[in-house]
């Protein structure tokens, strides 16, 4: 399976030197630091939106500046087209960019729903333009593509993996992952390790199972499915009241994945159960939604699991991103993953067993818990589930983090993230003893403030915190001492990562997902999308 | 939260700054990070429901349900493929009329509009679940009016700023009781969650007075605050932004709405309860 990698790197090496133009992605690359390809959603597949980058640095800052702005262009009017839906399908309006875009030999591939891009990495140009008749389905948003070779892959809202030839962005094939009519809708970015494209959806109306599959690059295939609830028989199946509950019990893979090559294994974040806040058909743990679980990338075997939101009925989907740190504690050396959670709870756990390390609030609002059990899980409290006179909850279902990614900076030994302390109302509205949907009603009841917070990884302690006008925000931390942000009121900002203090901004309106850099032809660029426009910086 | 110091410069905090801000653009979050959005809610015929109700409930309800959410032996229809893949009656007719006799399901004959109504009928039942904005709350009237009171002039510390005699007369008739109990949690919460979107941020603005290093003071309601600028609306609808450079100009805030923010951490949700019950009293 490497020998595909291997032949891709020869081919490179012999034919294009120093890469100047666009060409196939050196499959070695991804399990590198990202500095001349930015080959993966997270960069790498740690997941911690770091970068050994240090051109633009904190003595220079001051001089970054708009190198381009690509606003993007969803007409079909010369785009290449495909999918099943309706020669008028809607449009669908100008979606925002959630993706993060690839950079691989001078060339950005990134995607929206239903629409895909190449855009030259230089100038901002558009190289193609790839469009998709959509069948229907919920246009949230897309996280971006992943690249195998010289295929790109990516998900459409109708739930299709769409493969294209990166050169042209011609369709190579297209392949139905699920069905959107039971609800379902697709947004992450497949992740590629070796020979297996990881593919997840998400869908939260109908009480459907989720899954995360591996599909073969070449044929598009399915290679393996893993469900994130249990089959009868299997363990976790007695965290469940009975088979039906658990087939129709949620656990979304929509978040994209981190991987640790060592040990082969790659970390998931699973959404929340379903139905999703009625929780009385569905007594017990719920497993393994709202979990971190570590699966054998080429099996889809579970090795471990760890749970963040037991029995969770807020809506309260722990995919936020599980990210791999490498350390030595107590002269040992340790691997790694620390995840800050929509539930408002820091983990540090042990990724090659599981075992859980620190389990602790990094906001002062949440009111849902009673305390944390032996194995470092969160112990709900039930009088905070849904109530038909209403209970008053923080979080709220946004929780307090979201998807944007957080970003581990190894110079300073902190985990950052955006955070935001919302508090609503919980009706329950579906009394029936089988619930369906949502089965609740959530009315915002006012929030607290809103901030980046820099948490101490080893111990989650906040040491500093800045306030922001929204919570969850895409971030990068480099070796240049600086963490880009933004602060939720159109300000994209260099920050001093051991204060917090603004050192650089640019308004350009809102981030809508982390920034992302890279080194071409010498040059250090940061690119970040806010709204439908994708903007590059450089020193002048 | 030992060691924690916050790196926003240059702002006298007269009152909370983040949480009053904040809470002027959590819709605006909600919006932008609910993983799931309902899309337009389908509209459905009333009187063909009913129909298809009816028939419904007399052809298949035994097996199935009455609610369709299933029954003795027949599996619940809200979630069934079948019915999700249907189009106006034509697949769950063509369905009905051969049925599925290795597992139980018998075939129907019926008149074509009869299969159309109860396929209207399935649909605007999975329409009830799946878009949960025409979710309908229930009765959340269960607290003690005399204990909401009591929580009024006392622990509340309600009675610091209102009156049932004076600025609260009648609130109890004006709002539906779920506006009434949001209200008084937030007045500048927009109401629904983010399941249901918004509206506009209403009640008072946070008031901000800004002062120059000459002196001269402008004070008006808050528009925006960020680190690198200030905007105000003043009294005489004039809007004024002011770039910001650490503590220069300085910034005051207060906002008039800060108990109601600090409650938020304090209230039982008895004390909700309690206190909504004596609201609605105030007719």
């Amino acid at each position: 399976m490497t020998m595909r990698f291997s032949i891709g790197a020869v081919f490179l090496a012999a034919t294009c030197g120093a890469l100047v133009a666009q060409g196939p992605l050196d499959g070695s690359l991804l399990g590198k630091p990202p500095v001349e390809a930015w080959p993966t959603y997270h960069g790498d597949y740690s997941g911690r939106h770091y970068s050994t980058l240090d051109q633009i640095n904190q003595s220079n800052v001051k001089a970054l500046s708009l190198a381009w702005l690509y606003r993007i262009n969803t007409s079909k009017t010369g785009a290449i087209v495909g999918g099943e839906g309706p020669d008028d399908a809607p449009a669908g309006g100008n979606p925002t960019i959630k993706s993060i875009p690839l950079m691989v030999n001078g060339m950005l591939y990134f995607s929206a729903p239903d629409h895909a891009w190449a855009v030259d990495a230089r100038t901002g140009q558009e190289v193609w333009h790839y469009y998709w008749k959509t069948k229907g389905g919920i246009h949230i948003g897309n996280r971006g593509m992943g690249m195998y070779n010289n295929w790109l892959f990516f998900e459409t809202p109708d739930c299709y993996l769409v493969s294209l030839d990166a050169s042209t962005g011609r369709e190579r094939w297209h392949r139905q992952i699920t069905d959107v009519k039971q609800e379902y809708f697709c947004t992450p970015s497949p992740l590629i390790i070796r020979n297996h494209v990881i593919v997840g959806m998400g869908g939260d109306s109908l009480d459907v199972p989720g899954w995360l599959e591996s599909r073969d690059p070449e044929t598009g295939d399915v290679q393996w499915k893993w469900y994130s609830t249990p089959r009868p028989g299997q363990p976790g199946a007695e965290s469940w009241p009975d088979i039906y509950s658990m087939e129709h019990g949620g656990g979304m893979t929509w978040q994209p994945w981190t991987y640790d090559p060592e040990l082969n294994l790659m970390y998931v974040a699973t959404g929340n159960p379903n139905p999703v806040m009625a929780g009385q058909s569905r007594r017990g743990d719920n497993l393994y939604t709202a979990s971190i679980v570590a699966l054998n990338p080429d099996s889809g075997k579970l090795a471990w699991h760890f749970q963040v939101s037991p029995h969770d009925t807020h809506d309260w989907d722990a995919t936020q991103v599980p990210v791999l740190i490498d350390d030595v504690l107590n002269g040992q050396r340790r691997k790694l993953l620390a995840n800050a959670s929509r539930n408002g709870f820091y983990f540090l756990l042990d990724r090659t067993t599981g075992k859980n390390l620190v389990t602790k609030p990094f906001v002062e609002s949440l009111n849902w818990h009673k305390g944390v059990d032996a194995l470092g899980r969160p112990i709900p409290d039930p009088a905070k589930d849904p109530k038909v006179e209403g209970v008053l909850v923080s979080p709220n279902s946004s929780g307090i983090t979201n998807w944007p990614a957080p970003s581990f900076n190894p110079d300073t030994g902190l985990f950052y993230v955006g955070t935001s302390q919302p508090f609503s109302m919980f009706y329950l509205t579906d009394t029936d003893a089988r619930p369906q949907g949502y089965g609740a009603a959530e009315r915002q009841a006012g929030a607290l403030g809103s901030y980046l917070r820099a948490i101490d990884y080893k111990t989650g302690t906040v040491v500093w915190k800045h306030m922001t006008q929204t919570g969850a925000q895409g971030l990068l931390s480099t070796a240049g001492g600086l963490l880009f942000g933004n602060d939720g009121a159109g300000n994209f900002i260099a920050f001093d990562p051991k204060s917090g203090k603004p050192l650089w901004h640019a308004g350009i309106g809102n981030d809508t997902n982390a920034p992302m850099t890279y080194m071409l032809d010498g040059r250090q660029y940061v690119t970040v999308g806010a709204g439908d426009t994708l903007f590059a910086f450089y020193l002048q | 939260m030992h060691g924690v110091h916050e790196a926003g410069a240059g702002v006298k905090r007269t009152q909370n700054l983040p949480s009053a801000v904040t809470c002027l653009m959590i819709l605006l979050a909600a919006a932008v990070l609910a993983q799931a959005q309902p899309a337009a809610v389908p509209k459905f015929d009333d009187a063909a429901v009913e129909r298809g109700k009816n028939a419904f409930v007399a052809a298949c309800g035994f097996c199935h349900g009455s609610n369709a959410r299933g029954g003795e032996g027949g599996p619940d229809l809200i979630r069934s493929v079948l019915v999700l893949d249907d189009e106006g009656g034509k697949e769950l007719g063509a369905f009905l009329r051969v049925g599925r006799p290795g597992s139980g399901m018998p075939a129907f004959d019926l008149p074509s509009p009869q299969v159309a109504d109860i396929a209207t009928f399935l649909h605007s039942r999975v329409a009830a679940a799946a878009f949960r904005n025409t979710y309908q709350i229930g009765n959340i009237l269960v607290g003690d009016a005399k204990a909401g009171e009591a929580f009024f002039n006392g622990a509340g510390g309600c009675n610091t700023c209102h009156s049932p005699g004076g600025d609260l007369v009648g609130v109890g008739a004006k709002y539906e009781t779920v506006n009434l109990q949001l209200k008084f949690l937030m007045p500048r919460s927009g109401g629904r969650g983010p399941g249901g979107r918004g509206g506009p941020p209403q009640g008072p603005p946070i008031n901000v007075t800004v002062t120059l290093p000459s002196g001269e003071t402008f004070h008006g309601a808050l528009v925006r605050i960020t680190d690198f600028d200030v905007t105000l609306r003043d009294a005489s609808n004039v809007t004024r932004s002011f770039a910001r450079n650490g503590d220069v100009p300085k910034v005051e805030l207060a906002d008039p709405l800060q108990h109601h923010l600090d409650m938020l951490t304090k209230y039982t949700d008895k004390n909700i309860h309690d206190l909504t019950a004596y609201l609605v009293t105030l007719k």
